[in-house]
This record gives structure tokens, C-alpha cells and sequence, in this order.
């Protein structure tokens, strides 16, 4: 029997196909709820994608010109609601900035602790959620029980397990508590034993490594030109770190390493993180030893730092005090500034304008979050269907701080 | 647990081999339905961090039976509404709801779900109750775990009960009649704290 | 530190500079409009400048003043590692004509920035190929981050519930609410007088 397509030529064997249009988000559970991709299909490949963003605008800065200077650390706790210390001592050097003010030494070392505590809460979290999506559960509840040991150091410290509002311009709300030392001590002892266990159990994992290997590559080049930074840009290759280029508190005397990646895809990005909480546990025990037991935490300002309760309730000047920075609200110069300082996902820049009354006239905040999520188009564009998820994943998109 | 007591009455009654028990249909139904409650998480926002520290180890929600997430809204019984909810996402969340099959209970997880929090301007919408009926509320920005497992609890009662009045989860703990272990307890070294 | 920026740009474009300042640091530099892209173009080619970064773009409302709008951008060089931030004068007092080149011929991230700085401010950016809302829906209308626009100012996209007393649909009075670990307390201010009952009344579905 002769075959049946003998004189069909080779074109003619290939199915017709039109492209397919398929919408995930912005309810799919990858999508952290607040981003939708519209993507274009030919087969399982997309051709095309439109990401939109915006399932989270929750006018964070129409919000933060209706108080005071310090009315603005709350909505700066929820933009990036993994790690917000990061965001509440990025506002409030933003300020200092402007006014021109350094905090003691004390207060600097506690913030960089603090604040690479709410690191690697951040990068667990990232890290944990990529692997759940890609069906390790066993890595997430992990990570997620160490995320729980570092909100219950910062619930200590600031009375909150997560939204914390404890930066003040000028200082930190309260000073570091008795047993902070010890307690930081333990908890990032006991993370390292974790990550060493996490990374046993997923880099001998042959279905997790092919997932995330070569997928969602993205050039330095344009890495660059999207204003990518943070671990996702320390991935392709680039070793911008604003914390070694531009040291600000005290991390210029400290000493810690940047990864960096090679391959720029999603692995490289998840092994950025993974190495970059190493360094935190670094910086945590160098900051430490060095971190003063006793001394000032506030600026002695009484113009910027509110007065102690006893002394409001006392005398006469410290009600004054009180109530005029309460009522008024803090004063910062008229002018304009942006101060950059390192977050979760990269350079946190806080363009502040004040026109000298105790209302902020403008406060942005330059998202990182949001130019690398413009840039997952770019990684997604030529990709299977399925690598959206880990390529998602390893971007680590917060909603609150794209979308604000 | 308050009025969680005596809500299913089953008598057994002894038989030649094995017992039977005897309770009205139901509340045979409601207790099927309240240790049973497939969940959709509809995350959007900050309480979605507090969400996943519920669902993971060490609070652990699927211990009332509230385990299995199911992400397609029509084998789901309960919605989580769980963050800030803005005029954008109000048409998905209403079809979301619409989606569910009945029976079919909300939980609004924090402040902003419940009346919009401090975000109070243009984008949001100040709490979903303006969207879609809410069963329970609880408060907190974000909530702590404790607070929602008694939303949790709240709600299988109400279940129970066969009540669809929206209720609130509040503090256990009265601040007013027990103001030395109440919200002063914040810090737990704060006695030894020095002062500012 | 890098005045040498400013200069640069001075010696340069010399009609382009409207004005310079150097505040906390940060090295400014006021463009005229006409002039916003060329000066861009030429600091990210130019080996002195060398700014392959936009890291911010945004715009501020001045309602006084009369070019109203003033659209800030700062650049970053990695390799050099210094900074500036550009700005641009446009817009007149009534926000209808507001335009500038759009820049993201040169940077990737201006794509994004320049979108929202649209939906936000309103500002049209010549050039642009894809001048779409982006954090708002497309029924919206006005600017929110513009001065003018009322903050509380909300365009839903749902109609709300129709129900009898909708901003206040849930109980939240002090007994009400939770059935279980209720506190029976009673506070000065919720007095059981007639009144306050019905203010906190609970709306069951039998009264709809």
C-alpha cells in the first residue's frame, strides 16, 4: 500500500495554526494576584505579551501629601511589605539627607542589623515562594518558618511582626532591647543551618535545575538600559551594589562580597539570593560586635526628635515640644533630594520635594520592583508557556511597591 | 470558645455490633461543611505575607479543616479575600465571587479588605463589603495569625449556627478590664528597656 | 563632586541650561523643553557622561507656577558612577497642554517611567510608541497625582451595592459582631439608649 501523503510536499504537512491569545492574571495564583499577562501563542511559544500592571495602585503618593513628614513611614512600610524596614530606613535617611543630619552611631549600626534581618526575610520569601511554584513545598515551609524567627526579632524590637513603622526621621521609634544581641544571634545561626539543608535538597534536584536553567535570559545590556538593579541585575552580571557603591550608614566599614551571576537566568537569580543572605548573615555579626551597648539612638534635636513621654508630661517645654512637631509636624527644608539606598529588590530611591511647610509637596518613590517587572516582556518574549512562572518567580515583583 | 459548645446534638445509641448516632440533618450538613471549607485566596497585598504565615507551620490553618486551596473559584466554599482591593480589581473579585458555587462564605483578611484601612482616596475601595457580601471581618493591618484562625473559628460557627450576620473578630483580651495584660504588652523585654 | 557634569552640559548646549544647582549634592540641571531630548542623547553617548541608566522619571505639579509641570529624570552612569538629574519646564496652567520627547528610544525604562508619569500627571510624550495608561484603568479620568484632583475622588468601575446603609453594612458596635469570646463590658460612650441602638442596628439579609 503506497503511503497516503505521498504528493502532499513539506509545507503542506504542517497544521495551519492561528496564534492564540491567552490571559493569565490578574486571580492566578503565580501571578501574586496583581499582575495580568496578556500573551500571544504560537504553539506553546509566546510570540508576543502585554504585562499590565496596576491591580495594586493604591495612590501611595496622592496619600503621602496629605500628613506630616512622619505620617509617611506607614504607607512606606506597605509599598514593599517583605522587607519594610528596608523601605522605613531608606525614608528616613531620605529625610536626614535633607536635613542634613547623620544619626549616631548607634542607631546606624542598629538599622543596617535591622535592616539585613528584613533582607533576608525578603529573599526567603522570594526564594521559598519560587520553589513552591515550582512544586517544592518543602522548601517554602522552611523558609517560611525562618522568616517567622526573624518577624518574631523584629516583633521585639518594634512591637510589630511585620508592618512596623519604626523608623523616625532622625532615629529609630525605640531603642535596641536587652536581649537584642543575643536573639539576632540564634535566629540568623539557625537560617544559615536552613539554607544549607534548602540548598541540599533543591540543587541535587534534577526537575528544579531544568526549570530554572537558561530560562528567562536577559542580556546586561538590557538589564541595564531597563534600570534593572538589585539581585536581579547582580544575575547578569553586573556588580552594582549600592551599598558598596555609594556606602551610606555604615556599610562602607564593613566587609562583605557581592554576588554576582554569570548566566543572567532564572537560577542565577535564585543563587544571587541565596549567596546574598550569606552576606547578610556577615554583615549582621560584624554590625554586632561593633554595635555599641549603650549610647544615644535619636539625634539630639528637639526640633526633629519628639521628647521623652516623662518629660511631655512634666514640664512645660516638653508639651510644647510634643505638640509642635505632633500638630505642625516636622520641618523640612524647601528643596528637593533623592537619596538611594539598597532594598530587597534594588536601588529604593526616595525623590523627596518640600516647600518648608510640615506637608511633604511630593514624595516619590522610585520602585525597583516596577522597572524590572517592565522588563519581564522582554524576558518572557520567545519562552515556553510554561517558563513564565519560574521566569515570574525569580523577578521577585512585590505588588505594593510596582504598583504603589 | 464561648458559645461553640453544644451546637450538634448526636446521642449514641447502643446497638448489637457497632453504635449509631443519631443528629438532625442539618446540623450533620453545617459540621460537614464547616471541618471542610476548600478555600480560594484571592492575594493582592501585604496581608498576603501574614496569609502564607497562617498557612504555614507553625499556625497552621489546615488544622479546622480549612486546608486544601483550590485556585478555580468553583470548587472553593470560601473566599479569602486577603488585601487591598482597588477599584481595578473590583469587576475580578465580584466575578470571582459570582464564580463560587453556593453555599459560598467570604472572609475579608485585614483592614483594607474590610473598609479600605488608611487608604482612603481614589484608587481603593473602601472595603469589599461595598462589592460583595462579607460573612466576617478581620481586622488588622495585618491581622495577626491568632487573630485570623479566630476569624476562622468565628466562621465555622457561624456556619454552625446557620447565621449569615457579618461579624467581627475582636480582641480577646479586653484592654479595659485588664489593662496589665493588654496592649502595653507589646515588647516583652520592655520593662528592662531603658529609657529614650 | 561632579560639577564637571554640569559643565559638561553647559559647554555643550548653552542655550539649552535654564539654570543649575548643585543642593545636598545632587547635581541638577533645568533644560529648556525643546532641547530635553538631544541633551539626553547626548549625555548617555557621550564617554565623559556615560549615563546607561535612567533610574527615576517622574514629574512634580507646581499649580503657581506657570510652565505648571516640571519632569524630573535622574541618570546614573555605572561605570563612572556619578549622577544627575535632569529636569524639563512644560505645561500651562491649565494641564491641557503638557508635552515632552519621549525618551525611550534611549533607555528601555523609559518606556515604563514615561507611562506612568501619563496616567499620573498627564504629561504626552511625543514619540512614545505606546502612551497607554498603566497603574489606572483606562475609564479613568483626570490625573490623580495633579494637584487639583480631589484625593477621595473615587470612579468606580462597579456599582456599589444597593443596599440601605452601605457604608456602614457590617456592625461595629462594641456587643456586636463576634458571638463567641464577646465581651460583655460596658464603655461609657455606648450608652443602651435608643438611639445608639439603632445607629449600630445589624442588617440581616430579612431586612433587605
Amino acid at each position: 500500500m503506497e503511503p497516503l501523503d505521498q504528493e502532499l510536499d513539506a509545507a503542506e504537512l504542517e497544521l495551519p495554526t492561528e496564534p492564540m491569545l491567552l490571559n493569565v492574571g490578574p486571580a492566578h495564583p503565580a501571578m501574586h494576584g496583581t499582575v495580568r499577562i496578556v500573551m500571544e501563542l504560537s504553539g506553546e511559544i509566546i510570540e508576543r505579551c502585554d504585562v499590565q500592571v496596576g491591580y495594586l495602585h493604591r495612590g501611595f503618593e496622592k496619600m503621602c501629601e496629605r500628613g506630616t513628614w512622619t505620617q509617611v513611614f506607614p504607607y512606606v512600610d506597605r509599598c514593599n511589605y517583605v522587607s519594610p524596614m528596608l523601605n522605613n530606613v531608606g525614608f528616613a535617611l531620605a529625610g536626614e539627607k535633607m536635613l542634613g543630619i547623620t544619626v549616631p552611631e548607634r542607631c546606624q549600626w542598629y538599622r543596617m542589623i535591622l535592616g539585613e534581618m528584613a533582607r533576608i526575610s525578603d529573599h526567603l520569601t522570594c526564594d521559598g515562594a519560587m520553589a513552591m511554584e515550582l512544586g517544592a513545598f518543602t522548601p517554602f515551609l522552611w523558609m517560611i518558618k525562618c522568616r517567622e524567627m526573624v518577624w518574631e526579632v523584629m516583633e521585639e524590637e518594634t512591637g510589630a511582626r511585620m508592618t512596623h513603622s519604626f523608623g523616625r526621621i532622625g532615629g529609630m521609634a525605640a531603642p535596641p532591647t536587652d536581649g537584642f544581641k543575643d536573639h539576632v544571634r540564634a535566629v540568623v545561626k539557625h537560617i544559615m543551618q536552613v539554607l544549607d539543608e534548602v540548598e541540599r535538597l533543591l540543587l541535587g534536584n534534577r526537575i528544579f535545575l531544568d526549570r530554572l536553567e537558561n530560562v528567562g535570559v536577559i542580556s546586561a545590556e538590557d538589564a541595564i538600559s531597563l534600570g534593572w538593579t538589585g539581585p536581579c541585575l547582580r544575575a547578569a552580571g553586573v556588580p552594582y551594589d549600592v551599598r558598596k557603591a555609594h556606602p551610606y550608614l555604615k556599610y562602607g566599614e564593613v566587609e562583605f562580597d557581592v554576588p554576582v551571576g554569570s548566566t543572567s537566568d532564572s537560577f542565577d537569580r535564585f543563587m544571587v539570593r541565596i549567596a546574598e543572605m550569606r552576606q547578610s548573615a556577615r554583615i549582621i555579626e560584624q554590625c554586632l560586635e561593633r554595635m555599641p551597648n549603650k549610647g544615644p539612638v535619636n539625634v539630639d534635636d528637639p526640633r526633629i526628635i519628639l521628647p521623652p513621654k516623662e518629660e511631655v508630661y512634666s514640664t512645660i517645654e516638653g508639651t510644647i515640644q510634643h505638640f509642635k512637631i505632633v500638630m505642625e509636624g516636622l520641618k523640612l527644608p524647601a528643596g528637593e533630594v533623592y537619596s538611594y539606598t539598597e532594598a530587597g529588590n534594588g536601588e529604593l530611591g526616595f525623590y523627596l520635594v518640600s516647600d518648608g511647610s510640615g506637608t511633604p509637596f511630593r514624595v516619590r518613590i522610585r520602585p525597583p520592583c516596577f522597572l524590572v517587572t517592565a522588563g519581564l516582556e522582554r524576558v518572557i518574549t520567545g519562552q515556553m508557556m510554561a517558563d513564565v512562572v519560574p521566569s515570574f518567580g525569580s523577578l521577585n515583583m512585590i505588588g505594593g511597591e510596582c504598583d504603589r | 470558645m464561648g458559645e461553640l459548645k453544644g451546637t450538634t446534638t448526636s446521642i449514641l445509641e447502643p446497638g448489637q455490633q457497632s453504635g449509631f448516632a443519631t443528629t438532625k440533618f442539618e446540623a450533620l450538613l453545617a459540621w460537614a461543611q464547616k471541618y471542610s471549607l476548600f478555600m480560594n485566596p484571592f492575594v493582592t497585598a501585604c496581608c498576603g505575607m501574614e496569609f502564607m504565615a497562617v498557612s504555614s507551620p507553625r499556625y497552621d490553618f489546615s488544622r479546622f479543616g480549612s486546608e486544601a486551596p483550590r485556585f478555580s473559584p468553583r470548587q472553593s466554599d470560601l473566599l479569602w479575600v486577603v488585601g487591598t482591593i482597588v477599584q481595578r480589581q473590583a469587576p475580578i473579585l465580584k466575578r470571582i465571587y459570582e464564580q463560587m458555587a453556593e453555599p459560598k462564605w467570604v472572609l475579608a483578611f485585614g483592614t483594607c479588605a474590610s473598609t479600605g484601612g488608611f487608604y482612603d482616596n481614589y484608587a481603593c475601595v473602601a472595603g469589599i463589603d461595598k462589592i460583595i457580601p462579607c460573612d466576617v471581618y478581620v481586622p488588622g493591618c495585618p491581622p495577626r495569625p491568632e487573630a485570623v484562625l479566630d476569624g476562622l473559628m468565628l466562621l465555622q460557627d457561624k456556619i454552625q449556627r446557620g447565621d449569615r450576620t457579618p461579624g467581627i473578630v475582636k480582641p480577646r483580651i479586653d484592654p479595659v478590664q485588664q489593662p496589665d495584660t493588654a496592649l502595653v504588652q507589646l515588647r516583652r523585654s520592655r520593662s528592662s528597656r531603658p529609657p529614650v | 563632586m561632579s560639577k564637571a557634569l554640569i559643565e559638561l552640559v553647559k559647554k555643550n548646549f548653552p542655550s539649552a541650561v535654564l539654570e543649575t544647582h548643585s543642593q545636598l549634592g545632587d547635581d541638577t540641571v533645568v533644560l529648556a523643553p525643546g532641547s530635553w531630548k538631544q541633551v539626553a542623547a547626548f549625555l548617555l553617548d557621550n564617554p565623559q557622561s556615560d549615563m546607561n541608566m535612567l533610574t527615576d522619571l517622574t514629574a512634580v505639579d507646581f499649580p503657581d507656577r506657570d510652565p505648571r509641570f516640571e519632569v524630573v529624570a535622574h541618570l546614573y552612569s555605572l561605570n563612572r558612577g556619578h549622577r544627575l538629574r535632569i529636569k524639563a519646564r512644560i505645561g500651562d496652567r491649565d494641564g491641557e497642554t503638557v508635552e515632552l520627547d519621549s525618551l525611550s528610544e534611549l533607555w528601555g525604562s523609559a518606556n515604563w517611567l514615561e507611562r506612568e508619569c501619563f496616567d499620573m500627571f498627564g504629561v504626552k510624550f511625543l514619540g512614545h510608541p505606546d502612551l497607554r495608561r498603566i497603574l489606572l484603568y483606562p475609564e479613568f479620568e483626570g490625573h490623580p497625582l495633579r494637584k487639583d484632583y480631589p484625593a477621595e475622588k473615587i470612579q468606580p468601575l462597579l456599582e456599589y451595592r444597593d443596599l440601605p446603609n452601605i457604608n456602614k453594612v457590617a456592625p461595629f458596635g462594641p456587643d456586636e459582631g463576634m458571638s463567641f469570646g464577646r465581651q460583655t463590658h460596658k464603655l461609657g460612650i455606648y450608652s443602651d439608649d435608643e438611639e445608639q441602638g439603632s445607629r449600630n442596628k445589624i442588617i440581616t439579609p430579612a431586612d433587605n
